[in-house]
């Protein structure tokens, strides 16, 4: 499937749900259901404006890196598309154009990136080093064990670039569906499947 | 001179505040014909509007950041998130409040109609019989008794109605249920570690329906009520008691009326309620026979200090001295654990209502090698739930790296992670009070409250028990208590921060030792009654709001009879 199909089959999904809350509206006692009627439009609205994202904040060059940065943090695998697909670097480059605070963290991280490659690898760019080269970078800034003075800059900003990869990914369609989550929705009762149950209980220590 | 503008209208009560006392009261007083005037500090509510509740983060461009990314510099608008019902929050623009020097406490205060009932947890447990007459000597006992409680219990857990299951435990009396709801997959591990310690967890008791019932529809299950529910499932006294008191014509609303004084007559009488009406700046009054004053603890301690005149020098009601006094909040800590047992769990919908659906009661009642007095209960939380911004800081912190090992890692374990919060009793203390501020006033110029908190001994070594029982439950279902815990004396919430204030206008059998008789009317002023959790001796290891419907429904039905017998 590709992006904009799961886009589309994401936004069926949503109005399927907001079916279902339309029907309880109306059971319930004086329930308007303009909100629901809002992200109709909302989903229909962005049915019409979606395209490739243009960043708002940063440079060309920097969405790129960042880009590629996501794409690193969490990548495709065998089980789902990864947060490049997920859009998590558009983002944060919403973000960034919300705050200036914000954007100087990723400006600043993402300046003092290239910089350190450029230093270690022949005046290449993070863009521009090799994957070996990139992922060597990365193994320095992702733990916090390698603290220093020459690395921290890198280190806290990889620990902002890492949580916000992360939040974009997992609240994004792509990435709810990466985790199985399926709920907020409307039930008719609650149960729980006995598969997981049991599932849990052979797993857990004996009585 | 500026002319105060007064109501032509006398009304028969007036009613200060919209949360779960005001409401009750409004309810009440309403169906028993009388003519109610509500005043609410906030805006009126729109749930159709102001409540996010199936919104998934995605489906708003900052996903829940807020316009400025205030999220991720600790700076949100909204105490509880962007998706939150109306909820208040822990500073509000031009309304300060001070804090003694050497006191650490935390105001929550949400004005809105509905008041914090709109957000709140809904956990809703009776008061015990010892909570009510204390059997181990220590502070004072109420002027009430269990059994005299229990019908009003019966009809507040009837009217806003209560999940639960008769369990015969001293501890956790038994009450008027609704049907309960099943564990989830992380309850069931919690209950057979549990069992396995002789510690009880049991159905919980919360305020959603699990069926119809007074026109409500039943819970549809989409686990958000913190969000608000539109359909009312669970219970707010804005949508269950105060739109529904609209509608009978007996109820006039004034909004955006910040309470400033009660006005007395020559005989000592309220015969007014005066207020800012902040949209304009100005100062109003409303007349009344009788004024119900249900602001929430502080905030009503607050109006009745500010409320001097020459027959009440200290403020109405307060020939005793105490309003102020005896401030508490429940003691609280938290823990988590990570349960292997539950990693890669297969996926399901865990929803169910929003809270938890199995709690663990206290149950060491009366236990005499426990070194600390009183008792705590234990709420649990765990499970799939909506994947929010910031719900991967724990493990993007705890496993570092990148790439798919780090994918791997978060798919694994989401829904593997289990919460324990306890929730324990805080005996009243000389130096928890709180009083006017002589040096601060308000945006309009009402003076604000000041804040003198600490905790004793008594509570930190609670706090180390729920410490050791948490982490004992965890090890228990074979899992590991996640990050490392403070001493207790750091790790125990900061005073307020619970949002269970109560005790400030202290009710009593002894006018020389109370402010209240025990029907929550004032001693001094007969038609002036308090329905928060102000009037409360003590605050017992049960969350406030149930026993706040129920006391403000008796003060209502009692203050109502008074006034048909024209003593009040």
């Amino acid at each position: 499937m590709s992006e904009r199909e799961e886009d589309r089959s994401s936004r069926r999904e949503l109005l399927r749900h907001i079916g279902a809350g339309l029907s309880l509206a109306a059971m319930g006692a004086g329930v308007l259901p303009a909100q629901d009627a809002q992200h109709v439009h909302q989903a229909v609205t962005q049915d019409k404006a979606a395209g490739p994202y243009k960043p708002k904040a940063l440079t060309a060059h920097e969405y790129a890196t960042l880009r590629r940065l996501a794409d690193l943090i969490i990548p495709a695998d065998e089980r789902s598309k990864g947060a490049l697909e997920a859009g998590a670097a558009d983002f944060i480059d919403f973000l960034c154009a919300a705050s200036n605070e914000m954007r100087d963290i990723y400006t600043g991280g993402l300046g003092w990136l290239d910089e350190q490659v450029r230093h270690r690898y022949d005046g290449k760019d993070f863009l521009g080093a090799s994957p070996e080269q990139r992922t060597a970078m990365l193994d320095l800034i992702a733990w916090r064990k390698n603290a220093s003075p020459e690395l921290n800059p890198g280190i806290d900003f990889f620990t902002w670039a890492r949580r916000m990869v992360a939040d974009g990914y997992y609240t994004s369609p792509i990435g709810m569906k990466d985790l199985g989550y399926m709920g907020n929705s409307a039930m008719s009762q609650f149960s729980v499947p006995k598969e997981a149950l049991d599932y849990a209980l052979k797993r857990s220590p004996p009585a | 001179m500026l002319q105060i503008m007064r109501t032509p209208q006398v009304f028969d009560v007036v009613v200060v505040g919209s949360g779960a006392g005001g409401g009750t009261a409004v309810k009440v007083l309403t169906g028993q014909g009388f003519n109610v005037a509500l005043l609410e500090a906030g805006p009126m509510l729109n749930p159709a509007k102001d409540f996010k509740e199936h919104v998934l983060p995605y489906q708003v461009d900052h996903r829940g950041a807020f316009a400025h990314a205030e999220l991720y510099f600790g700076r949100s608008p909204r105490a509880f998130g962007y998706f939150a019902a109306p909820d208040g929050n822990w500073t509000l623009p031009g309304e300060p409040y001070t804090v003694a020097p050497g006191s650490q406490w935390q105001w929550f205060r949400s004005r809105v109609i509905g008041g914090r009932t709109n957000h709140y947890g809904r956990i809703s447990l009776r008061f015990s019989d010892y909570d009510f007459q204390p059997e181990d000597g220590l502070g004072d006992p109420w002027p009430v008794t269990y059994d005299e409680m229990s019908p009003w219990y019966d009809k507040a857990e009837g009217f806003i109605g209560v999940t639960g299951t008769k369990e015969g435990l001293r501890t956790a009396p038994d009450g008027n249920f609704l049907p309960p709801i099943p564990p989830r997959v992380h309850e069931t591990l919690i209950q057979k570690s549990c069992r396995k310690l002789n510690i009880p967890c049991i159905p919980s008791r919360m305020a959603m329906l699990t069926k119809s019932i007074h026109g409500r529809a039943a819970c549809h299950y989409c686990g958000q009520c913190g969000r608000g529910c539109r359909t009312a499932s669970a219970f707010t006294s804005s949508q269950a008691m105060i739109f529904p008191a609209m509608r009978t014509g007996k109820l006039t609303m004034f909004t955006g009326a910040m309470a400033r004084e009660l006005v007395t007559d020559g005989s000592g009488k309220v015969t007014a309620v005066s207020y800012v009406d902040k949209a304009a700046r100005s100062e109003k009054q409303v007349r009344c026979r009788a004024v119900v004053v249900a602001a929430s603890a502080c905030e009503s301690a607050r109006l009745l200090l500010n409320s001097k005149s020459p027959r009440f020098p200290n403020g109405i009601a307060n020939s005793s001295g105490v309003i102020g006094r005896n401030l508490t909040d429940s003691v609280g800590y938290g823990a988590s654990g990570y349960v292997p047992a539950l990693s890669g769990l297969p996926r399901h919908n865990s929803d169910g209502i929003g809270g938890m659906h199995l709690y663990v009661p206290w149950w060491l009642y009366g236990d005499k090698r426990k070194d600390f007095p009183r008792g705590y209960h234990i709420e649990i939380g765990g499970g799939f739930d909506v994947p929010m911004l910031g719900a991967f800081d724990g493990q993007c912190a705890r496993h570092e790296g990148y790439g798919k090992a780090l994918k791997d890692k978060i798919r694994e374990q989401y829904g593997a992670f289990v919460h324990f919060a306890g929730r324990g009793e805080m005996l009243p203390n000389r130096d928890s009070y709180c009083d006017i501020d002589p040096q601060r006033v308000d945006a309009w110029g009402i003076p604000v409250l000041r804040f003198h908190f600490a905790w004793s001994d008594a509570e930190i070594k609670q706090v180390r028990h729920m410490e050791q029982t948490f982490a004992s439950i965890i090890e228990t279902m074979g899992g590991q208590v996640a990050g490392r815990q403070p001493e207790p004396q750091r790790a125990i919430s900061t005073g307020g921060a619970i949002i269970h204030e109560a005790g400030t206008v202290k009710m009593g059998n002894d006018p020389k030792a109370s402010a209240l008789n025990r029907y929550c009317q004032a001693h001094d002023v007969k038609n002036l009654f308090v329905c928060d959790a102000a009037p409360f001796v003590n605050q017992p290891d049960k969350n406030v709001t149930l026993s706040i419907v129920a006391f403000a429904w008796r003060a209502s039905e009692y203050l109502a009879e008074e006034m048909r017998k024209g003593n009040v």
